[in-house]
Order: C-alpha cells, then sequence, then structure tokens
C-alpha cells in the first residue's frame, strides 16, 4: 500500500486517510486528475473496508416510473415526454397495483417509485399512489420522490414541504431516493436543466425531508459537461449538509448515458471513469455511511469491480426500470436475478448482505404473501467470514 | 487468508519487486487472492518495467472467417456448421480481397485469417489465397491456429515443417495462438475431445517459431478448469517461451457459454482481471499482454489496462460494421484511442509483430 501510494504521489492523503482524518477541497482535485486509479481505488477501499468491513449490500427492489410527462425538458433526458406529446402516460393506482401484482411470487423489500414533473396531477394523486402500494405490498418499503418531484408535490398541494412530507409519510412513504441532485453547478444548471429545481432548492427540499425524520439519498449525474471542480464542489456542499442532517444514507454517482439524448455527441463514459467516481466519492462523503455502484448504469461487470473501489451497495435486483430502458442500449440487462446478485458480490469475495430501503439487514427471507415481515436487527459484521 | 498466508502474499510481492521469477505455488497463491488493487498494483509494476514509456499498442486489422465448415465440435463453439450443412460457406477470393481492400482504405496491416477445419481446404488452397493477397495487398497475413494447421498438414499428406514452410513462402507471416483453451490434457478431453492434444498443440508452436514463424499465446478460461490447470497453462507457454522466445503476446478470453453445448456461466469480470494479473505476473518472459475487447467489452478491457495489460489488440472489434462504411470504422480506431487517452495512457498503433508504426 505504501508502495502503491507513494508511487502515484498521493502517500499524504493516505496519511490522512489512515488516520481518518477530512479531505479537503484540494485533496478532490488531486484524486480526480491522479493517473494511477489503482492507488486512489486502494485508497477507497481503505474506507470502505473501515466503514463496511466486506459487507455488501442489496436489495430485492422493484421500480415503478409512474409517469414519463415532464415539463422540465432537461437535455440530458430520453426518458421525458412534453406535456401533450402522444408518448405521455400517467399510471393510474390501478395500474400499478396490476403492475406489483405481476410481481405477487417474488421477494420485495422497496419498491422505488420516481417520474417526470408532470403539472397536471393534483395532490390526491401522489397520496393514492402511496396508499395503494402499501396496500398491496405492506411488507415492501416505500422509497419515492426525487427532490424535484417534492418541490412539485408541494406546490400542488398548496402548503407548506414539511406538511406535505408528514402526510406523505403517513401515507405510506418510507425514505427518499435523492435523485435530481444533476451537478450542482450554476453554469451546468443553465444549460442543461434550467426549468428545473436550482441547486440550492435542492437542498431546502432534502433538508425539509431529513427535518421531517426520513432518510434520502443523494446523488450526482456526471459524464456530460461538468468540470472536475463542479464535482468536488458537488460533493462537498452534500458533506456539508450531511453534516448538519445526518439524513442521508448513500451516495450515488450516477453516470450519463447520451443515447438518444440531446447530447448524443458526448461518449459514453468509461469503465475507469466510473470507477474514479466511486473512489472519489467514497473518499470524500466520510460521513455517508454507503456508496452505491449503481450497475443499470455500468453494467453489471464494472459495478462488480467497484466493490474494491469504494462502493459497498450494488442496489438490486431493479425489477421494471423504465429509465434507462428507454436510453435503448442493450447493455443495460434490466433485471439481475437474486442469485446473479449473490454471485456477483460472492465471485468478487464480498459478503452479500441483504437490506431492506433503510439498510436493515434482512436475515430470512420472510415469505412473499406475509402480512408483515419486521426487519431484523443488523448482523455484526464481526461474525462474517473474513476476507482472504 | 490466515497469517501464514499473509506471508506467502509478502514473499509473492518481494519476489516481484525484484524481478524474480514467480513459481506453480505463486500462481495458485495469487488465483486465491481477492484484493484487487494489490493484485493491479503488483502486474503494473511489471508492465512498467516492460513498457517504460506508458503507451498502449493496438493494431489496425480485420478478421476474415474464409469458412464456417468444422468437423471438430467443440461443445464452447457456436460458430461451427458440420460438412454438408446448408448454412456452411467458403468466401471466394472475390470476397476476400474486397474485405481487405476495405482494411488497406483505412490504413489496416493486419489480416486474420481464421476458419474451421474444412476438409476440402488443402495446402494449394491456402497458398493460393495468401499469394493472392500478398500479390494484391501491402498487408500482414496472421493466419491459421495450430488446430487448422494439423489439420491441414495432415489433409495434405506433408510434415507440419514443411506446412508451415510453404505458407511462410506463400506469405504467413504469424499464427493465432487460439485453440490453446486450456492447455491440459484432461480439459481439452472434456470441451474440445476431437481436437490436438497439449503436445501437439505446443509441437505446432514450437515447429512455427524454430522455422521464423511467431505467434501469440490465448488462454480460455472460466469453463471446467482448476486454478492449478490455468497455472500449468502459464506454465507450460512460459516454458516453450524459454525454449523459442517466440511467442509476441498473451491473450485470455473467458469462456463464452450462450449458444454453446458446454453451458454453463461466463466467467465475471473480477475473474478476468484476476486472470490477467497472474498472466503477467507468472510469464516474466512475454513481452505483451493484451486485452480482449471484443469479449470483455470496452469498459472492462480499459480498466484491464491497470491489471498489467499494455495491448488492447485489434480493430476487428468493429468487424460487423467494417462493410457499412468507413465512418464507422474510423470511429472504432477514435474510441479505441479514446479510451487509452481516458486510462491515462499513449495510444500507438502496431504492426503484427508489435513493433510500434505510429
Amino acid at each position: 500500500m505504501e508502495a502503491l501510494v507513494a508511487r502515484a504521489g498521493l502517500a499524504d492523503l493516505y496519511e490522512k486517510v489512515a488516520k481518518g482524518e477530512r479531505l479537503s477541497y484540494a485533496d478532490g482535485l488531486r484524486l480526480y486528475r491522479a493517473s494511477d486509479l489503482t492507488a486512489v481505488g486502494a485508497l477507497a477501499n481503505v474506507v470502505r473496508e473501515r466503514m463496511s468491513g466486506e459487507a455488501t449490500y442489496y436489495v430485492r427492489n422493484l421500480h415503478i416510473n409512474y409517469t414519463n410527462i415532464c415539463n422540465k425538458l432537461c437535455k440530458f433526458c430520453s426518458f421525458y415526454a412534453p406535456p401533450g406529446d402522444p408518448r405521455g402516460y400517467v399510471l393510474t393506482p390501478a395500474d400499478i397495483v396490476a403492475r406489483l401484482d405481476e410481481y405477487r411470487h417474488q421477494v420485495i423489500r422497496e419498491i422505488h417509485m420516481v417520474a417526470g414533473i408532470n403539472p397536471k396531477l393534483p395532490y390526491q394523486y401522489y397520496l393514492d399512489i402511496i396508499q395503494a402500494v402499501r396496500a398491496a405490498r405492506p411488507e415492501a418499503q416505500i422509497k419515492a420522490f426525487t427532490m424535484i418531484e417534492l418541490a412539485q408535490i408541494a406546490r400542488a398541494a398548496k402548503k407548506p414541504l414539511t406538511d406535505v412530507l408528514e402526510d406523505l409519510k403517513g401515507a405510506g412513504l418510507a425514505c427518499v431516493p435523492g435523485g435530481g441532485a444533476e451537478v450542482f453547478s450554476d453554469r451546468v444548471h443553465e444549460e442543461l436543466f434550467r426549468a428545473k429545481l436550482d441547486n440550492e432548492g435542492w437542498f431546502d427540499v432534502a433538508r425539509d425531508v431529513h427535518r421531517v425524520g426520513l432518510k434520502s439519498n443523494a446523488t450526482m449525474l456526471y459524464g456530460h459537461i461538468e468540470t472536475v471542480e463542479e464535482k468536488v464542489k458537488h460533493l462537498l456542499h452534500i458533506r456539508e449538509l450531511q453534516d448538519e442532517t445526518k439524513g442521508f444514507q448513500c451516495f450515488v454517482p450516477l453516470a450519463f448515458d447520451p443515447a438518444r439524448t440531446e447530447l448524443d455527441h458526448i461518449p459514453v463514459t468509461t469503465g475507469q471513469q466510473n470507477l474514479r467516481e466511486i473512489a472519489v466519492a467514497r473518499l470524500l462523503l466520510d460521513n455517508f455511511p454507503h456508496v452505491k455502484a449503481f450497475w443499470i448504469m455500468i453494467t453489471p461487470q464494472v459495478a462488480q469491480l467497484a466493490l474494491w473501489y469504494g462502493a459497498d451497495d450494488v442496489d438490486g435486483t431493479v425489477s421494471h426500470y423504465e429509465i434507462t430502458h428507454a436510453l435503448g442500449t442493450t447493455s443495460h440487462h434490466q433485471v439481475l436475478s437474486h442469485e446473479d446478485l449473490l454471485d456477483l458480490i460472492s465471485e468478487a469475495g464480498r459478503v452479500p448482505v441483504e437490506r431492506d430501503a433503510l439498510y436493515n439487514v434482512m436475515v430470512e427471507a420472510p415469505q412473499a404473501d406475509n402480512a408483515q415481515a419486521s426487519p431484523q436487527r443488523p448482523v455484526n459484521l464481526e461474525v462474517l467470514p473474513p476476507r482472504c | 487468508m490466515s497469517g501464514n498466508g499473509v506471508q506467502r502474499l509478502k514473499d509473492v510481492e518481494a519476489r516481484v519487486m525484484a524481478g524474480e521469477r514467480l513459481l506453480a505455488e505463486d500462481g495458485l497463491t495469487l488465483f486465491e487472492v481477492t484484493n484487487l488493487p494489490w493484485l493491479a498494483f503488483l502486474a503494473d509494476s511489471v508492465r512498467r518495467r516492460k513498457c517504460p514509456e506508458g503507451q498502449v499498442t493496438y493494431v489496425v486489422g480485420r478478421i476474415i472467417n474464409y469458412t464456417n465448415v468444422c468437423w471438430v465440435k467443440c461443445s464452447f463453439c457456436a460458430f461451427y456448421r458440420l460438412p454438408g450443412h446448408q448454412e456452411g460457406y467458403v468466401l471466394s477470393q472475390e470476397e476476400i480481397f474486397q474485405k481487405i481492400q476495405e482494411l488497406v482504405n483505412h490504413g489496416g496491416t493486419e489480416v486474420l485469417f481464421q476458419g474451421g477445419l474444412n476438409p476440402a481446404l488443402k495446402i494449394d488452397y491456402y497458398e493460393d489465397t495468401f499469394r493472392a493477397i500478398k500479390e494484391r495487398f501491402p498487408v500482414h497475413i496472421h493466419g491459421l491456429s495450430p488446430a487448422e494447421l494439423i489439420y491441414l498438414a495432415k489433409i495434405s499428406h506433408l510434415s507440419l515443417r514443411e506446412t508451415l514452410l510453404r505458407l511462410k513462402a506463400a506469405g504467413l507471416g504469424t499464427i493465432p495462438g487460439g485453440g490453446a483453451e486450456i492447455l491440459v490434457d484432461e480439459v481439452r478431453e472434456h470441451i474440445s475431445p476431437l481436437k490436438d492434444t497439449v503436445e501437439e498443440w505446443l509441437d505446432c508452436m514450437r515447429t512455427a517459431h524454430q522455422v521464423g514463424i511467431p505467434s501469440s499465446a490465448t488462454m480460455m478460461f472460466g469453463s471446467v478448469e482448476t486454478a492449478e490447470q490455468r497455472v500449468e497453462h502459464l506454465l507450460k507457454l512460459r516454458s516453450l517461451q524459454d525454449e523459442t522466445k517466440g511467442f509476441t503476446a498473451f491473450v485470455a478470453w473467458n469462456f463464452q457459454p450462450a449458444g454453446t453445448e458446454l453451458g454453463g456461466k461466463r466467467a465475471s469480470a473480477f475473474d478476468y482481471l484476476r486472470t490477467m494479473a497472474v498472466a503477467r505476473l507468472m510469464l516474466d518472459n512475454f513481452d505483451n499482454i493484451q486485452a480482449s475487447w471484443l469479449t470483455q467489452g470496452p469498459k472492462v478491457a480499459q480498466i484491464a489496462l491497470y491489471y498489467g495489460v499494455n495491448d488492447l489488440g485489434s480493430t476487428i472489434f468493429e468487424e460487423r460494421v467494417v462493410s457499412a462504411g468507413g465512418a464507422k470504422f474510423m470511429a472504432a480506431r477514435e474510441e479505441i484511442e479514446r479510451v487509452i487517452v481516458d486510462a491515462g495512457y499513449i495510444p500507438r498503433v502496431r504492426n503484427t509483430r508489435y513493433e510500434v508504426l505510429v
């Protein structure tokens, strides 16, 4: 390790990381610019193993994208249909229940619902779909609505966001996915997603989410027009809010896929970039419990390798995800079976740990038709088999 | 790994850093390691010694699958058609010339000439074809794996040496090391029982190297072999290389189970990178380790550049689109160069003998 980081000129960062010291803005830039990815990955692995040991978290989950109608017209998106477009759809609560019914024989711990910003949907719709899912799959936790959707829901409700969040919690919302962060830069915001909630707006929503006791993730969309400086600022901004609220569970770097977007001249992210984003995030976000390798965006192969570059979570089975399905690249397999996930993790020498949406560790699989499955207490990682 | 195991790893690391040769048991130890950054560090240390300039090479070439007729019935192959099958084909010289013309138009230098074991094609077919290619085009012919050569010698009633000399005289430049699979007879009996034995494969390479035809060496892992058998494979290649110095590069790919009789699961990206790193460490007398873009995809092939790999092979990965238009062909070169630069290396075009051209 010493020889590796010395060769890469990162010995001082290794010293900081080993002592658990916080890394600075300048350190972040160096990590992005260091030519030796192996050294950056090895540093991230030190933090990953200190925080999670060998554990790699996964969840058996299902995605529901309740509408593709969206008035934000973000340049990096190929999923949306603008209002009035014949391709637009809205799933009714009954449609959603029918979709869930297709999966009635499968264990589902988490139902992930995100969608477009559809100004026609009334407040009651959001409460109705949460309640419908809750009634259909009471044992599954509902993780729904990006910060952008939450701002829209509050607008539709015409009441304060904290009140809205209490209503949604009451209806069955368990946590929030944290998308829509993109990159916190006024320049990028102006260029790519000017109609969307601005950067401070994202933080205001996240702060309220955490204030009412809901956990969320945080994301960063990379691989478009952002600079290294903007990415480091983004990560440090999120780290600051986490210091304040402790409400983030997991950070998810999202790789931009240019196909069929207005930015299709930009090449697809490389494996090097995918691993580096995970590693740098793991190193800078010292107050985040988890960093996720979202295999849908970076391929299952790279997600597996990421388990040695800072990631301790691979998301899950991700049944029925439509946002990258709409991107249409054939390399994005849409579902990994439970067995595939277990193999992917254990072949990399890590220990698979099944979680629910709130990172409670699942020890025994409840039956899908059981009314209530209670989350088990966390596993003591010291009793898990040590790695080679 | 136990305390004892940690000591073994330290010993291996010390020996790699000192530039000493690793033993079979070291190979086995390395195949048990799960710490990827450590493996990358070790393999990359050797790579830096072998190519201090930080270059990654590739060759502009295309594959010509001149026939798909084959009677060997390897259980891992989805390409072959048995003699007499209606989907069997042999390309005409005109078709071959057209493909090579497209390659030459785009600055290509390497024709990978590879097919099945077709009982209708004897040595005069190859001599005629190679001569006709060399008369028309300034390209390097990289062709005929050992299984094809052994079979060709047999049906042409020639010794292997004579076959190789005649093919060399007709224009054959180098031989791809395909068909090595795993050089352990009990594995070969299971996955390709009708193909050449380990001794036949090694003899063929030895003879080729002796008559002045260099070759690459390959390994197909992830079917039924054990870690011991992978190590045995690497050591057989290393020992022949000590003797002949005729191997230009080592390439490994994982068994692709889809559509094959053998079936089963595809080896993971983790296994691929570990295998490449172990190969770089064990094959101390090989100058070049090549990643298989075609089987791993660009993301994993790029990451392999941190695991001892210094070559990305041929632009054949875009074979499907070569005919569709020159623009896409150039895009393939741009893409390979982008990936190399993105990983922090300098892209260089080479010829089939691994001499840097541009």
